[in-house]
């Protein structure tokens, strides 16, 4: 590298020129993809924000739209729900996820089998699987709730009781725990195995071993997962909606439902309203107060992302 | 559950050798069966509703509301009514979403790789900065640009089709970049500068020498955008019309279009699972590779 730098530097400012136009050229699809998808959709929506706007009729409103959020209870609905999935979905993502990875790290043969089946419900396109999830676990059709009967459990009616909606779609979750497992699976396996040795050499038992040795190794990767984990639930909105539609069973229409966050709001979650207020009201201007809000949220996650990883390990 | 199945492993109180030793045979094989017996449990709950939604596939459409969990007689003609039903409306949808996917992942990958490359080989003043953009437009939510953009396509009357969802694809991709550049800084810059002594140009350096070596990271960020395509549904809800539809959308109206005939909806449904258990099975390693880099280089 070292050599590379002080050879461009010598035969002066023209080559230098021409690696910026390179470096420029390389680049080029990137800069104006930022500019056109990125920045200038911020900045407007913060523009909009301003204004009562359906598609056809920009109205200025001051600052009406924000007030308007403090007192739309279907927003803070929304945010509850949201805040409840961050709190429960996240961390039980992650701890499910480690002790899938755990237990794959132990067996000998078959591991890969296992892995694969693990996985697999990731993959799934989240619209099937919320599709069959709530088939399965209906129990007027799906034979989890009659199975379980049979063995003396009683299982809620999970998609048609707001107290087991939101439970039902982190089980949901859990099934799709996939892209978490294979993660921190990875980082599991990249643990040096001479720290277990020595450690055992030093009478550690397994608990002392995993908490002095494999949590310390592996906590960085177990961050990425709760923070991205976390942006993601900000964004969480198909298996929300889809479940919500599945169970209802009477939209006509994508996307339409007659109660939104069926039932009774417990699937209302924040990005749901944007859409709702933005794609269904045509409430354009305050979608973008909503979309702000998510914005500076989900920023507050990626900072913290990108602190603590010093920009993914770069090496300047 | 960590704590259970570790608990079993604790270290064997004192006692003669012997005595230990015959107790730590024993443990290991509980320790064994245990770990097993937990791993294959959760492999069967896995598998359960795949399980459950074939078997429901192939019922008779009053058999499916009954609860019973095997079917008494085997309709497969199910799979060919669910892709014929409507008119054919599902094969519709499939052509809708392998043009979205297929012009998606093409056109990543054209406008993508040259940015990951120029990240991880220039360098250059900003470059910290571009790459740390680059991240922040990975993480935040799609949801937060949504308004203008749909504005912006409405502008161009191009809302109600699938290009609102193609076009930007020509203009790099976050997370493909990232993914890209963080194998690419993996190949040591001998490589491509040996071909530029060679009389290769930046451009044929990436594409005759770099290229090829990094031609497991592009499978992957190939695969996950054609599946990021195949699956998505927030972008097609928003930006199409029942003509333009993918599978995603039309799935969830399906349901409701056929009310009570679940079997039709299971059979639609597993029709819509079954491309991605088939590709993933293929190329399960290039998909577990991918997912990895994501995560552990940090």
């Amino acid at each position: 590298m070292a050599a590379a730098l002080t050879a461009r530097r010598a035969p002066a400012s023209r080559a230098r020129r021409r690696h910026r136009l390179r470096v420029l050229a390389f680049l080029s699809p990137w800069l104006l993809g930022f500019t056109l998808f990125f920045a200038y959709p911020l900045a407007a929506t913060v523009y909009f924000s301003f204004f009562r706007y359906n598609l056809f009729q920009l109205t200025p409103v001051g600052l009406t739209n924000y007030r308007f959020l403090f007192k739309d209870p279907y927003a803070w609905r929304a945010i509850k729900n949201t805040l409840w999935l961050v709190v429960v979905m996240v961390p039980l993502r992650v701890l499910f996820g480690l002790a899938l990875a755990q237990l794959l790290t132990r067996i000998k043969r078959g591991g890969n089998i296992l892995r694969s089946i693990f996985y697999l419900p990731f993959l799934i396109p989240p619209v099937a699987a919320t599709v069959a999830f709530v088939f399965v676990v209906n129990p007027g059709t799906g034979p989890v709730n009659g199975i379980a009967a049979k063995i003396g459990i009683h299982l809620p009616d999970w998609f048609n009781d707001p107290d087991w909606t939101k439970p039902g779609l982190t089980l949901l979750a859990l099934w799709g725990i996939g892209d978490v497992m294979i993660i921190l699976l990875a980082a599991l396996l990249d643990v040096p195995t001479s720290l277990y040795e020595a450690a055992a050499i030093d009478g550690a038992n397994a608990w002392q071993r995993f908490r002095r040795i494999t949590l310390p190794t592996i906590s960085p990767v177990l961050m990425f997962s709760v923070v991205t984990g976390v942006i993601q639930t900000l964004q969480y909105f198909t298996q929300a909606m889809v479940a919500a539609n599945a169970s209802q069973g009477n939209a006509d229409q994508a996307g339409t439902t007659t109660a939104p966050g069926y039932p009774d709001g417990a699937s209302l979650t924040f990005p749901q309203t944007l859409y709702n207020e933005g794609f269904q009201q045509f409430n354009m201007g305050y979608a973008c107060v909503l979309a702000l809000v998510l914005f500076v949220v989900a920023m507050f996650f990626t900072l913290i992302l990108l602190r603590r990883f010093h920009a993914f390990g770069d090496d300047d | 559950m960590t704590g259970t199945t570790l608990a079993t492993r604790r270290a064997p109180a004192l006692g003669s050798p012997a005595r230990r030793r015959t107790r730590r045979r024993g443990r290991r094989i509980l320790y064994w069966v245990a770990t097993h017996a937990i791993a294959i449990a959760l492999a069967i709950m896995f598998l359960a509703p795949l399980v459950f939604m074939f078997l429901t596939a192939v019922m008779s459409s009053n058999e499916t509301l009954t609860g019973e969990l095997w079917p008494r007689s085997w309709h497969w003609s199910n799979f060919g009514t669910a892709l014929t039903t409507d008119h054919g409306v599902m094969l519709h949808w499939l052509l809708n979403t392998l043009l979205y996917a297929v012009l998606a992942t093409a056109f990543m990958l054209v406008s993508s790789i040259p940015v990951a490359y120029a990240l991880a080989r220039f360098r250059f003043r900003g470059r910290k900065l571009a790459f740390v953009l680059v991240i922040t437009t990975m993480m935040l939510p799609p949801q937060v640009t949504i308004v203008p953009m749909y504005i912006v396509w409405a502008r161009f009357h191009l809302t109600g089709t699938l290009w609102p969802l193609i076009l930007p694809m020509l203009f790099g991709d976050a997370f493909s970049i990232f993914l890209l550049r963080q194998f690419l800084v993996t190949i040591p810059a001998e490589y491509a500068d040996a071909a530029r002594v060679d009389g290769c140009g930046e451009f044929a350096a990436m594409l005759r020498v770099v290229l090829p070596m990094a031609r497991p990271a592009i499978a992957a960020v190939a695969l996950f955008q054609f599946f990021y395509a195949w699956n998505d549904y927030f972008g097609p809800l928003i930006y199409t019309k029942p003509d333009s539809w993918t599978l995603a959308v039309g799935l969830s109206t399906f349901r409701a279009a056929h009310h009570v005939e679940w079997n039709l909806t299971m059979a639609a449904t597993l029709l819509t699972v079954l491309p991605v258990m088939v590709v993933f099975f293929l190329a399960q390693r290039v998909f577990i590779q991918g997912v990895t880099l994501t995560g552990v280089k940090g």
